[in-house]
């Protein structure tokens, strides 16, 4: 890899021995995909995907103290993925313990470390970034060092912007040093597509049902997916994005899709179309079937399938202010369809602390928190990420939140009926 | 008889030890959470969805792999795991190493004392000829020696 003089000379410790092994980090990295140089960070904000101060992960906070000590700070303000704690969300008592005094332990040291390497606000703290409300949301071409799954696809995809699909921590340390190696996603190359997706379903698809049938046939491989414009326009509406939010973190999650492309609708399909894709790129076709075998062969985990649910969780990634308007309107027309006043199941809503504040000003928060429902900026993720958690019937319209817990997945519609009475 | 195959050294070094095989995509984060969480010293996988892996001790063994797949928190999960001394003697990449385990791989190689060594582009039929428990020689030029 060509480095700068002053790249050099970093990573000979003209700044450092810290500064110089967060270099080495990087170079390192780059050199193991083929980078041919490092080029500058160029959006205004960073983001991390470490919100959470895990006792376990101990390391990362004695490296991130490292940092600190040696006055190896963020060059850019950044944001970070969602809090694991909230008190309003319901938990038991032997939860709250194991939470504050087991798990996360390290919470609130980490927190401190956050604000001295430059987080960018209190409120920062949310997977979806990049909504107008929370302020981070990178100009198309802008170079990223970002690692949350969610947010690095959709930055690529729906904004343009061009990020690999970085580690927590590696992330950091390219907002630190403000260089990125160049390869991948950072590369006209790299962008291009290596499967055609024909969409050809008798309705629109469930976001993140095609999203997940999707990522687990191209794993990491970038996707020019044709027919989904049928259902979706041309235009990206606030729905239209909100939609792609959902649809990218599960090709992200059940697979590691950091781009898409969507015919006559992302931004570098609607530049250059079908030249994005690449020779002889295979031909994946999504039918209703499918997606009914890709649910079908999603294994459940409860110990009893029939168990009553405890905990509904809407918004992994986080909600926008648009999805929290349209389920406040979906759960209070079947609860009055249904003669409830209120949900069923405990259910907790999630959005950024932004979009909460926002959405405070509405007149549909009330009526969200008169049908019972809980808002919350947590990540559900870290919620359920343990085996008290774990044991709990939790249902949850996430794809994201099915791979990584014991969460059941079940389409909006179907979790809809579940919550609000409407359950043949 | 032994059988070798030829890789790229990503971490270059040595080990031995006992083979254990996924042949889909290690998901890093759903295998190692919960067993980092409650200090599994055997460090179970605990992903669901890896029928090649669940419930199987993956700590000290030649981790055989295609790549990695999941949440991009995968890099620090697998640097805690070297960083406390839980992480397999070795990973074996049939196909090109994925960003986040070379994020992981990498900084336990420049942040840490821990030795895992990694070689990736062994190719499909090192995969699809692994079985778990082979021993697994690895030299530091990528070479992987089976018996």
């Amino acid at each position: 890899m060509e480095l700068t003089r002053e790249q050099q000379d970093i990573l000979n410790g003209s700044r450092g021995e810290v500064m110089a092994k967060v270099m080495k980090s990087l170079v390192m990295y780059g050199e193991t995909f083929g980078a041919d140089r490092m080029v500058p960070v160029s959006s205004r904000f960073g983001h991390t995907v470490i919100s959470f101060g895990i006792g376990v992960m101990k390391p990362v906070y004695d490296l991130y103290d490292q940092l600190i000590k040696a006055g190896a700070l963020s060059a850019q303000p950044f944001s970070a993925d969602p809090l694991p704690l909230d008190k309003n969300v319901p938990s038991s008592f032997l939860q709250d313990l194991v939470f504050k005094h087991f798990m996360y332990s390290q919470q609130g040291r980490y927190e401190k470390q956050l604000e001295k390497l430059g987080l960018m606000s209190p409120d920062a703290y949310t997977c979806a970034c990049y909504l107008d409300e929370v302020g981070n949301k990178p100009a198309k071409g802008e170079i990223l060092s970002w690692a949350e799954s969610s947010a690095v696809v959709y930055a690529n995809s729906v904004l343009g912007a061009r990020c690999n699909r970085n580690s927590g921590m590696l992330e950091l340390m390219g907002s630190i040093v403000g260089y990125a190696p160049h390869f991948g996603l950072l590369t006209d190359d790299g962008r291009r597509a290596d499967w055609i997706v024909e969409v050809r379903t008798s309705r629109k698809p469930e976001a993140q049902l095609l999203g997940s049938a999707i990522g687990m046939k191209v794993m990491e491989q970038v996707p020019y997916i044709k027919g989904l414009d049928r259902w979706l326009g041309t235009e990206l509406t606030d729905d239209v994005c909100a939609y792609l939010k959902d649809f990218g973190a599960a090709t992200a999650s059940n697979g590691a899709v950091g781009l898409y492309h969507i015919e006559n609708l992302t931004p570098e399909a609607v530049e250059s179309g079908e030249s994005l894709i690449r020779e002889g790129a295979p031909v994946y076709v999504v039918d209703d079937a499918e997606l009914e075998r890709v649910k079908a062969n999603y294994p459940v985990v409860w110990k009893d399938l029939n168990a009553k649910p405890k905990l509904c969780f809407i918004g992994c990634p986080h909600l926008t202010l648009s999805q929290l308007e349209g389920w406040t309107e979906r759960i209070t027309s079947s609860l009055a369809a249904n003669g409830l006043k209120k949900v069923t199941v405990p259910t907790v809503m999630t959005c950024a602390p932004a979009t909460l504040k926002k959405f405070k000003e509405t007149a549909d928060f009330a009526r969200l928190e008169k049908a019972g429902v809980v808002l919350s900026y947590i990540c559900p993720l870290m919620y359920m990420n343990n085996p008290l958690s774990g044991k709990m019937p939790v249902i949850t319209c996430s794809n994201k939140l099915r791979t990584y817990t014991t969460a059941r997945y079940y389409t909006e519609d179907e979790l809809l009926a579940k919550i609000t009475g409407g359950e043949k | 008889m032994a059988k070798v195959f030829k890789g790229r050294p990503v971490v270059a070094g040595e080990c031995t030890a006992p083979a254990l095989v996924s042949h889909g995509g290690f998901n890093t984060l759903a295998s190692f959470q919960m067993a980092m969480m409650f200090g599994d010293k055997k460090v179970k996988c605990g992903d669901q969805n890896n029928a090649d892996l669940y419930k199987k001790p993956m700590k000290g063994t030649a981790l055989c792999l295609p790549q990695t797949i999941g949440s991009t928190t995968g890099g620090m999960v697998l640097y805690t795991a070297c960083a406390t001394g839980n992480q397999p003697a070795c990973m074996l990449f049939s196909k090109t190493i994925d960003s986040l385990a070379a994020s992981g791989a990498i900084l336990a190689e420049v942040w840490t004392d821990a030795n895992m060594p990694v070689v990736d582009e062994l190719g499909d039929e090192f995969l699809d000829y692994m079985k778990d428990g082979m021993t697994v020689t690895v030299g530091r030029d990528g070479t992987v020696t089976v018996e």
